[in-house]
């Protein structure tokens, strides 16, 4: 920060605002030459300076840039987690290299964490001194006149008779300047709010790291995929997929609970944009902790649940068509919702896998395409429209033997194993697609499977996140802090009245009354201001110039 | 919600989007028409040379002078209001023929009809569909060249920047025509994650911020394609000055976009930041015009590197417009971009 209270101090002396460059790039190179022999804390200090100067802060500001747009190239972890998986699988030698370098955890990687560690130092090793510098300033008076108002940016003269040092200061101070008299002078200045706008903002860019790194820390994230008719308890236990921060403990979830009710997908019926989604909407019953009573909640895509500050979010469904399998034994194995996976987004084609463990005398394992519009073409059957209008399952694969459950290895439950499905016996390899109701025998009296309704599935994310409100404060306050740096100019104005000066004086300054201003504010326009201030301060007076 | 569109509207709304390119195109050629045989404008030396003398309200009775020749408002006037003083470039000029006095006026008043059109085109589409008119792409793209008419047309008003109107007509007439060329999806309802009055909010904003960074990004590219001396171009602090006033006006309400965008993801996506592509874009174009502005604080960083640092913001907001949607993907890409 050397630089600019270099420039401030240069400034001080009521020299045009023009004459600073050289100062500051002077300012700037000396900062950067190494120390000669100083020692451990010469080092250390050339380091700080280095590190908290405005080009560092620059370049560090671009490697901050430049460090994320990896993670727009590549799929991250915890962002697109599948993606992930594919490119390992797709090119395993190139995702290896890459992963070596972070490049999947972007923003979780050291020299990530490195870059804006260092900016932000950097950002406190500049906002601390020019702190206690504006504190300051804000205490001090305006500076005296410099001699010659003539030679000022701004200029003016007038004739008034009788205008007193403290009538000028009274309407400078009408003006909102902040104002210091002499005897035959007045000195003003205002703008200050431009400095402390500018602090604010860096101060508020500093909260909001600390609140998005606290709400990491204390805040946690889960998943969870809930049938039509079924109910969720916020335990860790329940989710499908827990991502707690570190200082987060299983016992501070927020206890409440929810079944679904109901869940309404509608979509445009009709022309080019048939299929459409247009609006989602689940009906929760809402148990905010145990013993409250149930209240009706309707979850919709942009209104998620807030229980306390934990908030349910509504980011995905799909159908859940619902199946009573009998075994070969005549007893019920299986009976009811199996979600299913959709392979098709614009017609909510999806597959389905049943499991059914408990079949007798061996374990059944189904395929089935759940189509929710189902219309024949070419001896198929495709689905034409992702409302269920005319819902079919169709069985592709129906196999016998053991399903491998127990070996003990955890089984993805959208996914016959591959190395126990080879073992087991095919029994049907493409049926007719089951209209609800419908039921297909298994041959060799291994069952029967059938389609009795169709039910959907939500998938829901929760998330508690102390640190959203304290991040969306510091951003609040970055924002006017910006507007207020940007916009507000700061300003002097001197007046000397009588002729104590006469000494370069203009021709054509015939007046005793002199004004002179200037903005320290670089490619700002003060003259039309400047012309107002003067006018404000000679009211009195008839037009004579010229 | 409204499902059913109005398609005489709708149709009524394309045809003033084909209408607004035209206009734009006629009042293009009449600023070039000004550019072209209207007075050269001296070089920035030149200008600096002979110091503006501004009498400032006259009933004041009091004469300011201006010691240099920054008095922005007067130096930035066009030929005609202080073409007295401009005239004396590196060479002696002809003067221009009687009816290029003309061209500048005729094409301010086309620019002002296309706007209407543009602002029209807009209107009749958001109420063929009963929503806000910006949910896809081309209505993205259609609303942003309106906003950079619109901040030239302000601009031009206020401080007289004229000499930008051949450049920022012709890239709204670019834009325009890629977005109906390429860009084009029939009027209809949006999908659910769209249909919240956060987008009035995000989006708007957004809309807003990219029409001033689009001033500033043509005065960048016209400040570092314009060579020294009399050039029929404006002078490069004229330039310097208008995108320096757009980006100071344009970054915060970009910020403000930028955590409306947040706050909107926080309601929609279950978390206010998560890097997604789009979020990505957004943070580098906003630490690139940050940049640029610490640039223009920093001693040996003004003008030309200046400039070069706000022509690579401009770049990464463009590709975060375009690239974005079309390479990268992410949970913002139902901006629907045809096939
Ligand atoms: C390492 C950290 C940083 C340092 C040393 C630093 C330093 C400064 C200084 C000295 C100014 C005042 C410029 C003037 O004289 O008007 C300034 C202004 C500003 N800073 Fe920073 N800054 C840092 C980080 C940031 C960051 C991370 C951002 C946002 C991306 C940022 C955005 C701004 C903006 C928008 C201004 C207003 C520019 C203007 O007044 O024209 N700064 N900064």
């Amino acid at each position: 920060m050397e630089e600019v209270e270099q420039a401030t101090r240069e400034r001080e002396a009521g020299e045009a605002p023009r004459a600073t460059p050289a100062t500051d790039s002077g300012a700037e190179d000396r900062a950067a030459v190494r120390p000669v022999g100083l020692g451990v804390v010469g080092w250390a200090r050339w380091f700080w300076r280095t590190l908290t100067s405005m080009r560092t802060a620059l370049i560090l500001l671009f490697l901050f840039a430049l460090g994320s747009i990896p993670g727009s190239i590549w799929p991250q972890r915890g962002v697109s987690d599948a993606k992930v998986a594919q490119y390992f699988d797709d090119s395993p030698q190139l995702a290896e290299w890459l992963d070596r370098f972070w490049l999947f955890d972007v923003f979780k990687a050291p020299w990530f964490a490195a870059i804006y560690l260092l900016l932000f130092l950097s950002l406190i090793g500049c906002v601390l001194p020019r702190t206690m510098t504006h504190l300051r300033e804000l205490r001090r008076k305006p500076p005296t006149p410099p001699r010659n108002l003539a030679r000022l940016p701004q200029h003016a003269s007038f004739e008034a008779e009788g205008l007193t040092v403290e009538a000028v200061a009274k309407r400078l101070r009408r003006m909102r300047f902040r104002v210091t008299t002499g005897p035959d002078w007045v000195a003003a200045e205002k703008g200050y709010l431009r400095e402390t706008g500018n602090l604010l903002f860096h101060v508020a860019l500093l909260g909001l790291l600390i609140a998005v790194g606290a709400g990491a820390l204390y805040g946690y994230r889960g998943n969870v995929l809930v049938v039509e008719g079924e109910g969720f308890a916020n335990t860790v236990a329940a989710y499908d997929r827990y991502m707690p921060g570190q200082q987060v403990n299983a016992e501070s979830l927020e206890p409440f609970s929810f079944t679904v009710k109901d869940f309404q997908a509608s979509y445009i019926a009709k022309g080019e944009r048939r299929g459409q989604p247009l609006d989602f909407q689940a009906d929760l019953g809402v148990t905010d902790a145990p013993g409250a009573p149930e209240r009706d909640f309707a979850l919709k895509v942009n209104d998620p649940l807030d229980v306390n500050g934990t908030l349910t979010y509504l980011i995905d469904h799909g159908y859940a068509p619902t199946f009573k399998i009998t075994d070969g034994k005549g007893q019920v194995a299986f009976d009811g919702p199996v979600p299913c996976l959709v392979v098709q987004p614009a017609t909510f084609t999806s597959e389905c896998v049943i499991k059914v463990p408990d079949a007798q005398p061996e374990q059944l394992g189904l395929l089935v395409a759940f189509l929710p519009t189902t219309v024949p073409m070419n001896d198929q059957w495709i689905s034409v429209f992702p409302g269920a209008a005319n819902p079919t399952a169709q069985v592709y694969g129906a196999f016998a033997g053991d399903l491998g459950l127990k070996n003990g290895r955890p089984q993805s439950v959208y996914e016959l194993e591959p190395t126990s499905l080879k073992k087991m016996k095919p029994l049907v390899m493409k049926a007719d697609p089951l209209a609800v109701g419908k039921k297909l025998d298994l041959p060799n009296g291994a069952g029967s499977i059938e389609f009795t309704g169709v039910k959907e599935w939500i998938a829901l994310q929760i998330t508690h996140d102390p640190g959203r409100l304290p991040a969306f404060v510091a951003s609040a306050l970055a924002v006017v802090g910006l507007v207020l740096s940007l916009t507000v100019r700061r300003r002097r104005v001197w007046v000397r009245i009588g002729s104590a000066s006469s000494e370069g004086r203009r021709e054509q300054d015939r007046g005793p009354v002199e004004v002179g201003g200037l903005t320290r504010t670089e490619g700002s326009d003060f003259s039309e201001e400047f012309a107002e201030i003067v006018s404000a301060l000679n009211p009195g007076v008839k037009n004579d110039a010229r | 919600m409204p499902v059913e569109v109005d398609v005489g509207l709708a149709t009524l709304s394309d045809q003033l989007t084909l209408a607004t390119v035209l206009l734009y195109i006629v009042a293009m050629i009449g600023y070039a028409l000004d550019l072209g045989f209207g007075r050269a404008r001296a070089t920035a030396r030149g200008a600096k040379a002979k110091p503006v003398l501004a009498t400032v309200g006259s009933t004041v009775g009091s004469t300011v002078g201006a010691g240099t020749a920054s008095v922005p408002g007067a130096a930035s006037e066009d030929g005609e209001s202080a073409g007295g003083e401009r005239a004396e470039g590196d060479r002696v000029e002809k003067a221009p023929p009687a009816w290029a006095v003309w061209a500048a006026p005729v094409a301010v008043g086309l620019t002002w009809l296309g706007w209407a059109a543009n602002l029209t085109a807009i209107l009749t589409r958001g109420w063929a569909v009963g929503r806000w008119p910006w949910g896809n792409m081309y209505e993205f793209v259609v609303a942003m060249c309106f906003a950079a008419v619109s901040a030239f047309l302000f601009m031009h008003i206020r401080y007289r920047s004229r000499f930008l109107g051949a450049f920022v007509t012709v890239a709204a007439a670019l834009g325009l025509g890629f977005s109906v060329r390429y860009l084009y999806v029939q009027a209809g309802p949006v999908v659910p994650a769209l249909n919240s009055y956060w987008v009035a909010i995000h989006v708007s904003a957004a809309i807003i911020a990219s029409g001033l960074f689009i001033m500033a990004g043509v005065s960048g590219i016209l400040f570092l394609v314009r060579k020294d001396g009399a050039v029929r171009l404006p002078s490069r602090e004229d330039l310097e000055r208008v995108a320096h006033r757009a980006i100071v006006i344009g970054f915060p309400i970009w910020t403000f976009a930028v955590i409306a965008g947040a706050l909107w993801a926080d309601k929609a996506w279950g978390r206010y930041w998560g890097w997604d592509p789009k979020e990505i874009w957004a943070f580098i174009t906003w630490i690139a015009y940050a940049a640029y502005l610490h640039a223009r604080a920093t001693a040996g960083f003004k003008g030309r590197a200046a400039m070069i640092v706000q022509l690579i913001a401009f770049a990464c907001l463009m590709f975060n417009l375009v690239g974005v949607n079309i390479f990268l993907g992410g949970l913002h890409s139902y901006a629907e971009v045809p096939g």
